[in-house]
């Protein structure tokens, strides 16, 4: 059968490519895989017509942005290089599935990948990104947001190129907070958004749903706590250190059981995502609500299309991140998208050369103006068209330099599904049993002892 | 008054020479079908019974997908670790309530839109049909999708078109529980596998014969009589198809739960603990030893039916 000999040929020359020791073992072992990733190599062949090499960059989907970026870098190459796009699944957890199922078949389609930072733990630990040029790292993370670095760092090293950083500010109406009487230019507490919330009726926004928004939501209280859900770090599982029983732990439960139990946070809390509680907060009954900054570009459409009242988005009013005890800083979270190369990528070089052309701070600005996906570069705070369409830009830039980013691991889906699970619905957690059960579990599940 | 099927007609060999011995003829034949089946089968092997030994191998070891290097041999631990988890038999729980209440419901619904179809009016037949079939072709996703739309706290209409019944309300949260979850779940697999359930008993329904039925009226045996003393008995191996073919799917049950809950509120299915330690955790080890009892709760399941009901198969391509 000539179709296997063919197999066999192309997997054997994307091995050879590959820089892991193990190649042969984990091609073997991932030979279900393979046959799926033998379209998309097909296509990466056949796409190399007249010479010039084609960089296929997996994004997450957005409004376009990364497409026209990859158009202008295209340009911009003059023939040395065309970065051709495909989009993967929208959900972040989706996204890393598919990758590293492709990866770990010693995929050679795979030139740039968009990354969900704390996903990058693990694609570094497992050899699927390519390492990064010292002359490279050192011009991609020049005036770069703090948490966007540490975001894209593994072990001490940059493995990713920061590219647009996301974090949640307090976005609240104006009017509520004038008629609570809070003073939005001073730092908030989460006790005192509860109970003007309580006092105005209206509602809190926070994510309650058993996905990821939730453990956003606990690391950026704990974090604002002064702890962390991990500890002490490790790369052996079985040997981290989880940090949940701490003071700092229980306050952060205590906090998101307050909120849950107060009767602000809404009937649906425990399906509550970013979504649902935009939604909420453009209503009537919208007080206060944890968001990213999609918020505000996603109501001055709703006016343009003409659903909502042009005075809904003219009483927003955004604010750092609430604090949880009035004396410490609070740490935002954090996300957004940073570049791997792949490890398996034909034109390594080429894809790190591209890397820089699309978080060169032009892009970064049309990225933000265009999608509402703020720049990981600070230089593009400073430009004007950016502050006139998004007047809350230094507001996110501070938030910026304060965000904490989620546990940095290569068992981040252990971790994230433990607090998941034992943390939904918020209604339900108790600060005395929910730490050690997240605990117990966590660390079980680490040990591959339970099942997630 | 018995039941009244027909008499049990005796199965004849389709070629066999008397005395046991075989004739050319039926050497001949018997090659022929292998012929015939042999390819389906060696696709068979290849795309079934070669990942099912792939997974009950893969079982054994304590294998990371990212951290192939450390792949160790564990023999039966990953069935240990499963077993004695709550979660397993939390899930095997919740997917046999999913099971029986949905083959249930099934069962009664579809036995009923059988009926009217088969005595539907010809000419409006084949529009019914039509109508009735059109859920079984939207794709569970989808079809997972709308009903959680149609639930949803915030887009969902039930909440203001049933707020007449007690215990619901503006703010009825049908996600936020594991009853009110899992009976949106039921009802999306009800309302889009009852086509097949009663396109299966269509057939069977077609099978019964027409003498029988009038014999009955001619004895002045009321319609609910009839129905249960000769429809039903002679319909029971089209029946137990229908069930076997059902239970079968409906144990499986994934698509319609990680779109609505994503496992949430407890109401994981074996299926789905299966995706989220291969999938998500990468954990090929463990994932495959619970895909492998899954496999083995799939088969005792098809196994009790043929043996302990007795189900005919071929009855399902028409051959009683």
């Amino acid at each position: 059968m000539p179709d296997v000999s063919w197999v066999g040929d192309d997997g054997g020359r994307a091995g050879r490519a590959g820089p892991l020791r193990s190649r042969r073992v984990r091609r073997a072992l991932a030979g279900a895989a393979a046959a799926g990733v033998l379209a998309s190599t097909l296509a990466g062949c056949g796409s190399d017509d007249g010479g010039v090499p084609t960089l296929t960059w997996y994004t997450n989907p957005d409004s376009g942005g990364q497409a026209e970026i990859a158009a202008r870098c295209t340009d911009e190459a003059g023939g040395r290089y065309r970065i051709e796009t495909s989009v993967l699944p929208r959900e972040a957890s989706e996204q890393r599935e598919q990758l590293i199922r492709r990866l770990a078949a010693n995929d050679a389609s795979i030139d740039i990948m968009s990354l969900d930072p704390p996903f990058i733990p693990e694609f570094a630990e497992a050899g699927f990104l390519a390492p990064v040029p010292e002359d490279v790292a050192e011009r991609v993370t020049e005036d770069v947001v703090d948490s966007a670095i540490e975001g894209s760092t593994w072990d001490d090293e940059l493995v990713a190129v920061p590219f647009w950083a996301n974090t949640q500010l307090l976005w609240y109406r104006e009017s509520v907070a004038e008629a609570a009487g809070l003073d939005m230019t001073q730092p908030v507490t989460w006790d005192q958004i509860v109970q003007a919330a309580q006092e105005q009726d209206v509602r809190v926004g926070v994510q309650g749903i058993r996905a990821e928004a939730l453990t956003v939501w606990f690391n950026a209280l704990i974090e604002s706590a002064g702890g962390s859900i991990i500890a002490e770090n490790s790369t052996d599982p079985s040997q981290i250190q989880l940090g949940l029983t701490s003071d700092a732990g229980r306050r952060a439960t205590e906090v998101m059981r307050d909120i849950a139990t107060s009767g602000t946070a809404g009937p649906a809390l425990s399906t509550a995502n970013e979504d649902s509680t935009a939604t909420a907060f453009e209503s009537p009954e919208g007080g206060f609500n944890v968001n990213y900054p999609f918020v505000y570009p996603r109501a001055l459409a709703a006016v343009e299309a003409g659903t909502m009242e042009a005075s809904v988005p003219e009483d927003y009013g955004w604010a750092i991140y609430p604090r949880v005890d009035a004396e410490t800083e609070a740490a935002p979270p954090y996300g957004g998208i940073n570049l791997g190369v792949g490890a398996f990528s034909q034109n390594v070089d080429l894809a790190y050369e591209a890397t820089e052309c699309i978080t060169s701070t032009e892009n970064q600005a049309y990225y933000f103006t265009t999608n509402g996906n703020p720049a990981s570069d600070t230089a593009v705070y400073d430009d004007p068209e950016v502050l006139e369409q998004f007047p809350m830009a230094p507001t996110i830039r501070d938030s910026l330099e304060l965000a904490a980013p989620r546990p940095q691991t290569p068992y981040y889906s252990e971790v994230s599904g433990g607090i998941q699970r034992v943390y939904h619905p918020p209604s339900s957690v108790d600060p005395q049993e929910t730490p050690e059960a997240a605990t117990d579990l966590i660390t079980a599940v680490l040990r591959k002892e339970q099942l997630l | 008054m018995t039941q009244t099927t027909l008499p049990p007609v005796e199965k004849t060999q389709p070629v066999s020479a008397p005395g046991g011995t075989t004739s050319d003829r039926a050497r001949s034949e018997r090659k022929l079908g292998w012929l015939l089946a042999g390819p389906a089968l060696a696709v068979m092997l290849l795309v079934t019974a070669y990942p099912i030994a792939q997974a009950v191998y893969d079982s054994l070891f304590d294998f990371r997908l990212t951290d192939p290097d450390n792949r160790s041999f564990t023999g039966l631990s990953n069935y240990g670790v499963i077993l004695s988890d709550w979660l397993w038999w939390r899930s095997l729980l919740v997917t046999g309530f999913i099971t029986l209440v949905t083959v249930a419901v099934e069962l009664v619904l579809g036995f009923a839109l059988a009926m009217v179809m088969a005595k539907a009016l010809s000419t409006i037949r084949p529009v019914l049909r039509a109508a009735i079939l059109i859920p079984y072709a939207v794709i569970t996703v989808v079809s997972a999708f709308a009903w959680q739309f149609a639930f949803d706290i915030q887009t969902g209409f039930i909440n203001s078109w049933f707020s007449f019944l007690p215990g619901i309300g503006e703010d009825t949260d049908w996600f936020g529980g594991t009853w009110t979850s899992l009976l949106v779940i039921c009802l999306a697999e009800i309302w889009k596998t009852t086509p097949f359930i009663s396109l299966l008993l269509l057939a069977g329904l077609a099978q019964v014969p027409e003498v029988l039925q009038e014999a009955a009226k001619v004895d002045g045996a009321t319609w609910w009589q009839r129905m249960r003393r000769v429809t039903l008995p002679n319909m029971k191996a089209a029946i137990m198809v229908a069930l076997l073919f059902r239970t079968l799917d409906a144990f499986r049950v994934f698509d319609s739960i990680f779109i609505m809950t994503g496992g949430a509120n407890a109401t994981e299915s074996v299926s789905f603990l299966a995706y989220r330690q291969t999938i998500s955790r990468l954990e090929i080890g463990l994932g495959s030893a619970v895909s492998v009892l899954l496999f083995l709760a799939v088969v005792f399941i098809a196994m009790s039916f043929i043996k302990g009901f007795k189900v005919d198969l071929s009855q399902s391509r028409g051959e009683g």
